[in-house]
């Protein structure tokens, strides 16, 4: 892939070591399925993480444990120090933990900007009153949150389709739309669930060059859930996997390319490592 | 303004002059964070000069070459302006172009300063570094994406200032010297030719060759200080360095640059320019948007747009052949105004537009009349990159879809053997760069160049161009007919692309098609019609009975030796990357018949299929083949040519090695 040309994955990012989220032997349980299970993962400050797995496998529900959707029935999450174990989304949200949808979530009806602006409104500050009578205060905070989402829209090549609306955008573009208004909350966190599902090879390497760059030029820390595995193995610096709920393995990209319990989870049979296609 | 007494000066004497008389005028707007954004006259010399200063720290000297590789930005120009207050050479290249073509220009313009706009073109550069002997420093704009980029040579636009002012308080007045030292005769830039014959030649044009036209084009149209300009086209093309630079810098008005290519609509909505210069190409996208927008609109909508441009045409027709108009469609016509011209002109972005131009390659006379029709002040220019741009314009009062206008004041045209037109004016070039004998086959002995164009004078004095010369052929019973002419009778229509038209020592004319595929996917969509790709919708029985029905409708204007009797409509786009279309858009009518010689066989041959071996190239240069079998059609009577089916389409290219 072309990304992969001039950057390695540990060139990259500003990975001290720090472990910014921390979640230690969580578990759920939707009646008598166990969605996770015991899974614990450690995510460095800077870093990409990725957590794949065949369907069904517990990662969007780990995610949605992550940003509050779902507690958790046993274990902890711990975000920059803090226990997040039980705090609610829009907490979650306020503490710089932002995520995109599986299937995107955006207010259709609404503009590309609109879209952006609704994801800074954890950041806003004025209140009803002053919002409405807009002078002042009000009036600097709504600049200030404009030039950011100008921002965003400069930094994922938006600038046609500013006053689009979303509905009527193609559906690449309503993910890129979607990940700009994820980063519309200055996050620290940036959860991605299959930011490239139902992309094509072009698209697909787009969204992985925007990734890096957020990586990148902001320091944000990233999980990512991700079906393609050439792209999971060229972006991230972690790569956890998951199968029936359970963490069967972790590791660099490498080391989890050779692990036969992964061959195992993904072409259900067993496999020489070996043998094994790239 | 002096206009003759800035003539004897160079492109970066003009620009300080300006800045010293009228500084804190607007100079260049770029819209960035969507906000404009603007350079004052003040603005555009400092960073040019520090930028200079940056250049000559690092050993840049009179004669060498920068190249810009991007989008319209303002440091772009300010890096090639600095490379001239310096003495050197200005290299713009096309931003699109593939990587080999790159190489090939920049290599052999020796250029050894490149400055490109982002992350893209610093990975092309890159990518090319080992086969660019003379490179030895890029330099930046955005820095986006090139934080962790570590090559020696590798620097920012801040840095090269930040250089530059350091270099500048350690060696005072260095760049003003430098200045003065230019003269007006020096090379201040090469433009490199789209070269519809070969591979590009780099063209070399002095400071006068470029300021003379402008002044001598300005005078004739009339154009200020007060104009506003959005620079949106190649900025390799020379037609950009002519406007947006020497024309720019002349008069001294302001020069916007869009915010994307995407935004370029939005954006000439927003400026409201007062002048304006695109390719037909550009013309004929927009009517085609029009015309889309139009069959979308309500019914009431689509009525009043329908009569008010029949209105329109009638009127302009009549004023055309000097006729006078009658009240009743005067009155019309200033109902239109207000309900369809006016808001049209509007969604446009012409509605402040005082004048707009059409060059680079003929105009189909009937998108011509709509603009006109619909109160836009087009008209058609010509000129080569050899002539620095520009060597005729249309007077006000004498617009004619079919001539490119009057020869501008101090130059001079004539006709050679084979109809071919010649030209003498001060904006004649040095020469082809390292190429003095190509050089040579261009300009006659006496100084006069040939332009390659056939073409005649009419009775008023106007130049009018009828193709390339080389290019008009004759059909085996010897009536003669130009390609060029037939094609653009073609795109007239909204449902064709482009259009590639052969008959040379043949029979009988026959065409390939490549259709548009906004317009006749919405005529599929609104006759129900399903496909799944490009290539499906191409290869459906009746888009080619829709194309048969517009080369009939073609066909009924023309004398009947040259009616197009075969057809073919093809299954991808012409592309600049497949080397079927120069960078500005022109058929490359040699490259195509050579590469679709078997299906041209075909046609002659009588057979109904044609099997069709295209190379094609994605855009990061790999190539790969896409072979299909295609029907090829009778316009008159091929009834039956249609229903037969289109066998073994392969929709996937297979890799060609």
């Amino acid at each position: 892939m072309a990304f992969g040309a001039t950057q390695s994955a540990t060139a990259r990012g500003d990975s001290s070591g720090e472990i910014q989220l921390a979640v230690t032997g969580v578990s759920k349980r939707f009646g008598g399925v166990r969605a996770v299970e015991d899974v614990s993962i450690a995510v460095p400050r800077g870093s990409i993480a990725a957590i794949i797995g065949p369907n069904g496998a517990g990662k969007t529900s780990l995610l949605n444990m992550i940003s509050g959707f779902y507690r958790p029935d046993t274990g902890s999450i711990i975000f920059d120090g803090r226990d997040i174990t039980r705090a609610r989304p829009p907490e979650i949200a306020g503490l710089g933990i932002a995520r995109t949808f599986q299937n995107i979530a955006l207010f259709g009806g609404m503009t590309v900007l609109d879209n952006i602006m609704l994801g800074r409104h954890v950041r806003m500050k004025s209140g009803v009153l002053s919002s409405f009578i807009y002078w002042g205060l009000a009036q600097r905070e709504e600049v200030a949150h404009r030039a950011r989402a100008e921002e965003l829209i400069d930094f994922l090549e938006l600038q046609d389709l500013r006053k689009q609306q979303t509905s009527a955008l193609a559906y690449g573009l309503r993910k890129r739309v979607e990940l700009a208004r994820a980063l519309a909350l200055d996050p620290e966190l940036l959860l991605l669930d299959e930011p490239m599902g139902g992309m094509n090879q072009e698209e697909k390497e787009d969204i992985a060059r925007y990734i890096i760059d957020v990586n990148e030029q902001w320091g944000t820390t990233i999980i990512l859930i991700e079906h393609d595995m050439a792209v999971v193995m060229d972006i991230s610096d972690q790569v956890s996997v998951l199968d029936r709920g359970r963490k069967i393995a972790e590791g660099t990209p490498a080391e989890v390319q050779r692990n036969p319990d992964v061959v195992h989870a993904y072409l259900g049979a067993h496999h020489e490592p070996g043998e094994r296609a790239a | 303004m002096n206009a003759s007494r800035r003539l004897d000066r160079t492109l970066p004497q003009l620009l300080r002059d300006n800045a010293e008389t009228g500084g804190s005028r607007a100079a260049l707007r770029e819209k960035d964070r969507g906000i404009w954004q603007t350079y004052n006259w003040k603005d555009y010399w400092e960073q040019s000069r520090d930028f200079a200063l940056g250049l000559a720290a690092a050993g840049f000297k009179r004669g060498d070459k920068l190249s810009v590789i991007g989008e319209n930005r303002p440091r772009l120009y300010f890096a090639q302006l600095a490379a001239q207050c310096l003495g050197g050479i200005a290299v713009p290249v096309y931003q699109d172009a593939i990587a080999t073509e790159l190489a090939y220009v920049l290599d052999h313009a020796e250029t050894s300063v490149i400055v490109a706009e982002d992350q893209e073109q610093v990975d092309k550069v890159i990518s090319l570094q080992t086969r660019l002997p003379h490179l030895k420093l890029v330099v930046y704009d955005d820095p986006r994406g090139l934080l962790n980029y570590d090559y020696p040579f590798l620097k920012s636009f801040e840095a090269m200032l930040q250089q530059g002012r350091a270099f500048g308080a350690a060696h005072p007045g260095y760049v003003e010297n430098e200045i003065d030292a230019g003269a007006p005769d020096d090379v201040a830039l090469f433009s490199y030719t789209s070269g519809t014959t070969s591979r590009p030649k780099g063209a070399m044009l002095s400071h006068r060759n470029l300021l003379v036209p402008a002044a001598v084009f300005a005078e004739a149209e009339a154009l200020t200080a007060s104009e506003n300009h959005l620079a949106y086209l190649p900025m390799a093309w020379v037609g950009t360095s002519l406007v947006s630079i020497a024309l720019h810098i002349l008069l001294g008005f302001t020069c916007n640059f869009p915010e994307k290519p995407e935004t370029v609509q939005r954006d000439l909505r927003e400026l409201g320019p007062t002048i304006g210069l695109a390719p037909p190409r550009f013309w004929e996208n927009t009517l085609t948007q029009v015309l889309v927008r139009a069959a979308d609109a309500s019914p009431l909508k689509r009525r009043l747009f329908e009569y008010f441009r029949r209105v329109a045409e009638q009127a302009e027709q009549l004023k055309a052949d000097g006729k006078p108009v009658p009240p009743h469609i005067a009155l019309a016509r200033m109902c239109g105004e207000i309900l369809v011209y006016g808001p049209i002109r509007d969604q446009l972005g012409w509605r402040r537009a005082r004048v707009v131009y059409t060059g680079g390659a003929p105009l189909g006379a009937d998108v011509f009349k709509f603009f006109r029709a619909i109160g836009v002040n087009l008209k058609q220019v010509y000129g080569a990159t050899e002539l620095s741009g520009l060597c005729s314009v249309q007077p006000d009062k004498e617009v004619d879809p079919d001539t490119v206008g009057r020869i501008l004041a101090g130059m001079e045209a004539r006709i050679a053997d084979g109809d071919e037109v010649e030209i003498r004016s001060a904006g004649i070039f040095k020469g082809y760069y390292k190429q003095p004998e190509v050089t040579q086959e261009v300009l006659t002995e006496d100084g006069w160049l040939k332009t390659g164009d056939a073409g005649f004078i009419d009775r008023r004095g106007h130049l009018a161009i009828i193709d390339r010369a080389k290019d008009v052929g004759r059909v085996d019973d010897g009536t003669s007919f130009a390609p060029q002419y037939l094609e653009n009778k073609l795109k007239f229509s909204q449902y064709v692309g482009e259009a590639v038209v052969f008959g040379d020592g043949r029979p009988f004319v026959a065409a390939i098609v490549a259709i548009d595929p906004s317009t006749v996917g919405k005529w599929a969509e609104r006759n129900s019609l399903a496909y799944t790709s490009f290539q499906d919708l191409c290869a459906r029985p009746e888009v080619m009975g829709l194309v048969r029905d517009e080369i009939r409708k073609c066909n009924a204007l023309l004398p009947p030796p040259t009616r197009i009797r075969r057809f073919l409509v093809l299954n991808k786009e012409f592309d600049a990357d497949d080397d079927e279309i120069t960078r500005t858009r022109k058929i490359r009518r040699r490259f195509v018949a050579e590469k679709y010689a078997a299906v041209i066989d075909g046609f002659y041959g009588g057979a109904s299929e044609v099997e069709l071996n295209a190379e094609i190239t994605y855009e990061d240069g790999r190539k790969a083949m896409l072979r299909s079998v295609l029907a090829s059609g009778d316009v008159e009577g091929g009834e039956a040519v249609t229903t037969s089916a289109v066998r073994g389409l392969a929709p996937a290219p297979v890799p060609a090695e």
